[in-house]
């Protein structure tokens, strides 16, 4: 019989406002065993009356970071989120046990090119990974395309910006659906196929493809890039529904 | 562990429905969430078969044209994802594998186990005895429609019982084995069995 991943009861010790609509949480684990970028956890709350609920959420932190950092974003009629992006204080504790998944996962050690797709917070995952990538000075070749609402809705700005600008192969590429702020330059609409041909790493260069988000914008991404030539099993998606909260 | 912390604060948003059809650390979804580990393959209906297989070997064979021509059965049933959405009372139409075997000329199932052997290169693996006796069936319509292709249209494995995973989208081969061999999640950590009820989320639970 494998081991089985235990339960085990994490401490918030810190908490960053990402935007309006979204918080990270940074937890102390006392018997963390690592991770790999991509990876998930499960989340247990107990309420005062024994209520439990139980969700997944993505790890967003690298591996070599020394705490685990969840991204959680609030969706109006759920249970879990609301409490996770509101109610939830530095000290607060919960259970959870992890890591999860063996297959939306990129280390350094694979290579790239590495092209990362994301929409909204499916952009957890995805930072994992880049975080991954600066914290190893890796010079993979990388591409990131960021499908946000508007530029206040844009998780990990400032640290994206850092990160492309540290001029090591990193490409950053926003596009703003709903509003764009005077003198926008990044794009405007939904990622599209003109938008993938253009910021695309070309099939031939054999890019390894992760796509995270809404369900419509991995669908539509992933069949793109299958028109576009791209490999099938060079294609990861993990789609982020509604009813992620 | 010992006693669960409280989360201060917390409590369920909704109220509990029928709560002794969800599975300890389900909860109910409206909607009918999309996972799927890579992109969704889209087949012609003209280019599409589904067979029977013993190790490998083509037992039996249909077309989509012969596959419908196949006794239809509906069934009502909640399904369970791992990712903790449950949804009652979902409507589905297919072909049972007990059919299958009918119609393939099989007095037995040629084997104690299967493999379900996908469009996309999706594999999971479920035992007979969750196949057969009504349990199983290789699904074509979902509350009345054609199975749209992000849900495994055009047919997909049912076997409401276990968690989700296990109800393999775009099947087209069910392979009979001795032996049981873990598919495509069961080889990343995830239970080999996967019972919603004992909670088998992933391999040790």
């Amino acid at each position: 019989m494998p081991r089985r991943l235990q339960w085990q009861v994490a401490e918030v010790s810190d908490l960053i406002e990402e935007t309006p609509r979204v918080r990270s949480l940074a937890l102390t684990l006392p018997d963390w065993p690592g991770h790999k970028p991509g990876q998930h956890v499960d989340v247990r709350l107990t309420g005062e009356d024994g209520y439990r609920a139980q969700r997944s959420y993505s790890i967003a932190s690298a591996p070599e970071a020394n705490k685990v950092m969840l991204t959680v974003e609030r969706i109006e009629d759920g249970e879990v989120s609301p409490y996770l992006s509101i109610e939830v204080r530095k000290g607060d504790q919960f259970e959870l046990r992890g890591p999860i998944g063996g297959h939306f996962v990129w280390t350094a050690a694979q290579g790239g090119p590495l092209f990362l797709v994301a929409g909204g917070s499916g952009i957890a995952p995805l930072m994992a990974m880049l975080r991954h990538r600066a914290a190893v000075r890796s010079k993979v070749p990388a591409t990131l395309i960021y499908s946000s609402r508007s530029f206040e809705d844009i998780i990990y700005r400032a640290e994206l910006d850092r990160l492309a600008a540290a001029d090591d192969g990193l490409k950053i590429v926003h596009t703003l659906t709903r509003r764009q702020p005077a003198g926008w330059q990044g794009g405007t609409r939904r990622i599209d196929r003109a938008m993938l041909e253009k910021e695309d790493f070309s099939p031939a260069a054999k890019p390894r493809v992760f796509i995270c988000g809404p369900t419509q914008l991995v669908e539509t991404a992933a069949q793109i890039l299958l028109d576009l030539g791209h490999d099938r099993t060079l294609i990861k998606t993990e789609r982020f529904g509604p009813t992620g909260g | 562990m010992a006693q669960p912390p409280i989360s201060r604060g917390f409590r369920g948003r909704k109220a509990p429905v029928q709560s002794d059809r969800i599975p300890l650390g389900q909860h109910l979804v409206p909607d009918f969430p999309v996972l799927s580990a890579g992109p969704t393959p889209h087949v012609s209906l003209s280019e599409w078969s589904f067979s029977l297989e013993r190790g490998g070997k083509v037992l039996k064979e249909w077309s989509w044209e012969e596959f419908n021509a196949l006794p239809q059965t509906e069934l009502k049933t909640d399904i369970h994802c791992v990712t903790t959405w449950s949804k009652l009372d979902t409507h589905w139409r297919g072909v049972t594998i007990d059919d299958l075997l009918q119609a393939a000329g099989l007095a037995e199932a040629p084997g104690d186990f299967t493999m379900a052997h996908c469009d996309g290169d999706y594999t999971t693996n479920v035992p007979v005895d969750d196949l057969v006796g009504g349990k199983g069936m290789v699904a074509t319509h979902y509350e009345g429609e054609p199975l749209a292709p992000e849900h495994g249209g055009p047919a997909r494995l049912l076997v409401p019982h276990l968690y989700f995973w296990k109800s393999a989208k775009w099947i087209r081969t069910l392979d009979f084995l001795d032996s049981d061999e873990p598919g495509f999640w069961e080889q990343l950590g995830y239970h080999i069995y996967g019972d919603p009820w004992q909670e088998q989320r992933y391999a040790g639970d």
